[in-house]
């Protein structure tokens, strides 16, 4: 995969922004003086009118949206994870997500992927946070490409929707045609004696990790779950009840997110073996991000051996 | 304002204020004191002032109206009711299990309610999204605020502030509801907030100071505002608990509901002064 093409997540945020600015024209997108980073400074180049700068004021920045998104119109929100969902948790939960309002959150810089920046920029508790509030959408998308289709879905979807994009440059895995469904998994590797639950830029590297099972004599699933919640239990459940086991990856705490709304969900329906791979209940440091992805446990010989071990616990 | 329209606001504020302490006595709590201090501008608004409908709720032209200080609510759904929005007899089931009225605005069940408020300092930050869309979109609808004295110490109104008077939002209203008392005791020693109308000011707003009880200085402050495009404060004096006398000033009203006693007291009072205005 030596000359595979790399796009970070936010640039594909951007590229889905400036095609909804020529599909609508109810768009306002709104930025909190992070517009160079989160890439939206991309769409108020082509659009200059319909973006807002709100400063660095992310509290005020989500009542203005909910406020936008109350009149009608559809409205988007960017700045980093950490204060989009961790600094603003408070007025999403109440200006966004108790009055249901069609606001869609553009969260970048998620993960500890953030790098040199260090722990206080590496959001890891962000699906957690969205997660417990209700009626709220949240998507994580695995590359460039799904990155901007689910910014265009977004747009249509009903209540407010939390998008987490990364800064790093990631592999592009999907190709031009690919088609982005709301709620819906996809297993992009069969297999059958485990799968692997991925999402974000771990997608990747369970797709490499399955590789290397498969040069082992193990076959694994992978299944790309883009969209956390809601989750896509049919998937879920089938891959538990095909594979006999669940390994589930996410850049991000392995409390409260992807891998523990599986765990959930398999311990109340049909109870399996599942282990997650993520940040483990700690704080990142300063440090370049592919660095940092292997030492915080998020390499592709960490979803290799969570795999080897959910094989081995199976009855 | 000829004297029969002043007669009329009088009328509507004394069953706004009959409403506050229906609502909160059957409810056995909820916020009196707060509810009562905003009265008279809440009777102006929906009686004079306001392009609504209420049998349209959610016109797209309609004007807008964020109760960003939302533990006011039953002041804020007696006069819905009053102006139509719904029938008065659900402020007695207000704060009870299964029906519409939350103790704190809801806008997903409540006709004419625009936002839903309850966390204070959010309230105004929607306004200013409202007031923005209707600028970028070229609606002529205006947007209302209604914020506390106490609710201006958080962080969140100042960053509103700020974007609003950037943002040129000459499209929107703000009042602040200066009845001197919050939960902990007078906003003085508390943690002031004062003074109000310099930090608007100094924000970039226009800025009106009144007597929030009079509807005379409320139309002549409403009367200053769209004119440029900066947005106003009206900064209104009030007295917490205004028209039932033993909730006067009284802190101890802020969040406390009359018992059987107190609410006989307080609408016997009310309805001497609506059976003299209506003499």
């Amino acid at each position: 995969m030596a000359d595979v093409k790399k796009i970070a997540t936010r640039d594909g945020y951007a590229e889905g922004l400036i095609e909804l600015g020529a599909q609508r024209d109810d768009i306002i997108v709104l930025d909190a003086d992070l517009a160079a980073a989160t890439k939206t400074g991309a769409f108020k180049k082509v659009y200059p009118d319909s973006f807002y700068d709100c400063g660095i004021a992310e509290q005020n920045m989500i009542g203005i949206a909910a406020g936008i998104a109350a009149t009608g119109k559809t409205v988007f929100a960017s700045s980093f994870a950490m204060f989009a969902a961790g600094r603003a948790f408070e007025q999403v939960r109440n200006s966004l997500g108790y009055t249901h309002l069609p606001v869609n959150i553009g969260a970048t810089h998620a993960g500890i992927s953030v790098g040199e920046d260090g722990a206080s920029h590496q959001c890891c508790e962000d699906i957690a946070l969205m997660r417990t509030i209700p009626g709220m959408t949240i998507i994580n998308p695995a590359d460039a490409v799904e990155a901007k289709a689910a910014t265009i879905a977004a747009a249509e979807i009903d209540g407010p929707v939390y998008l987490r994009f990364g800064r790093l440059a990631v592999p592009v895995i999907f190709d031009d045609g690919y088609k982005f469904e709301v709620g819906k998994g996809r297993v992009l590797v069969e297999g059958s004696d485990v799968t692997v639950i991925a999402t974000g830029l771990m997608v990747e590297r369970a797709l490499a990790a399955a590789e290397q099972l498969k040069a082992e004599g193990i076959n694994a699933r992978v299944i790309n779950m883009a969209t956390i919640k809601p989750l896509d239990n049919d998937i879920v459940l089938a891959a538990a009840r095909e594979t006999g086991a669940i390994v589930t990856a996410e850049e991000h705490s392995v409390v409260g997110g992807l891998g523990a709304a599986v765990a959930e969900l398999l311990s109340e329906q049909l109870p399996t073996p599942v282990l997650r791979v993520g940040v483990n209940d700690t704080f990142g440091e300063s440090g370049p991000a592919v660095e940092l992805l292997e030492k915080y446990g998020l390499g592709v010989k960490d979803i290799v051996e969570k795999a080897k071990q959910a094989v081995s616990l199976k009855k | 304002m000829d004297a029969k329209l002043r007669k009329q606001l009088e009328i509507a504020a004394c069953k706004i204020r009959m409403g506050v302490i229906e609502g909160t006595y059957n409810a056995k709590s909820g916020h009196p004191g707060g509810s009562l201090s905003i009265a008279d501008v809440l009777a102006y608004l929906y009686f004079v002032q306001m392009r609504i409908d209420p049998s349209e709720p959610k016109a797209a032209d309609r004007d807008r109206l964020v109760l960003s200080k939302g533990h006011a609510a039953p002041a804020l759904y007696s006069a819905l009711a009053l102006r139509g929005f719904f029938p008065t007899d659900e402020i007695k089931r207000l704060r009870k299990t299964g029906e519409m009225l939350q103790g704190h605005p809801s806008m997903k069940c409540v006709p004419g309610v625009d936002m839903s408020t309850g966390s204070l300092g959010q309230g105004i930050s929607a306004a200013c999204g409202m007031a923005l869309s209707a600028k970028h979109f070229g609606d002529d609808y205006k947007v209302y605020a209604i914020l506390g004295d106490g609710e201006i110490e958080e962080g969140q109104v100042w960053e509103a502030a700020m974007f609003a008077a950037h943002k040129k939002l000459g499209n929107l209203v703000a009042f602040v509801d200066c009845n001197d008392l919050q939960i902990d005791g007078t906003v003085d020693e508390v943690n002031s907030p004062k003074p109000v109308d310099a930090k608007f000011a100094a924000f970039g707003w226009n800025v009106q100071i009144i007597n929030g009880h009079d509807f005379d200085a409320i139309e002549a402050a409403l009367a200053t505002a769209f004119k440029n495009d900066k947005p106003t404060a009206i900064i209104m004096n009030t007295v917490k608990g205004k028209g039932v006398s033993f909730m006067e000033n009284q802190v101890g009203w802020h969040g406390s509901a009359p018992n059987a006693e107190q609410y006989a007291a307080a609408m016997e009072e009310l309805n001497t002064a609506l059976a003299a205005m209506e003499g």
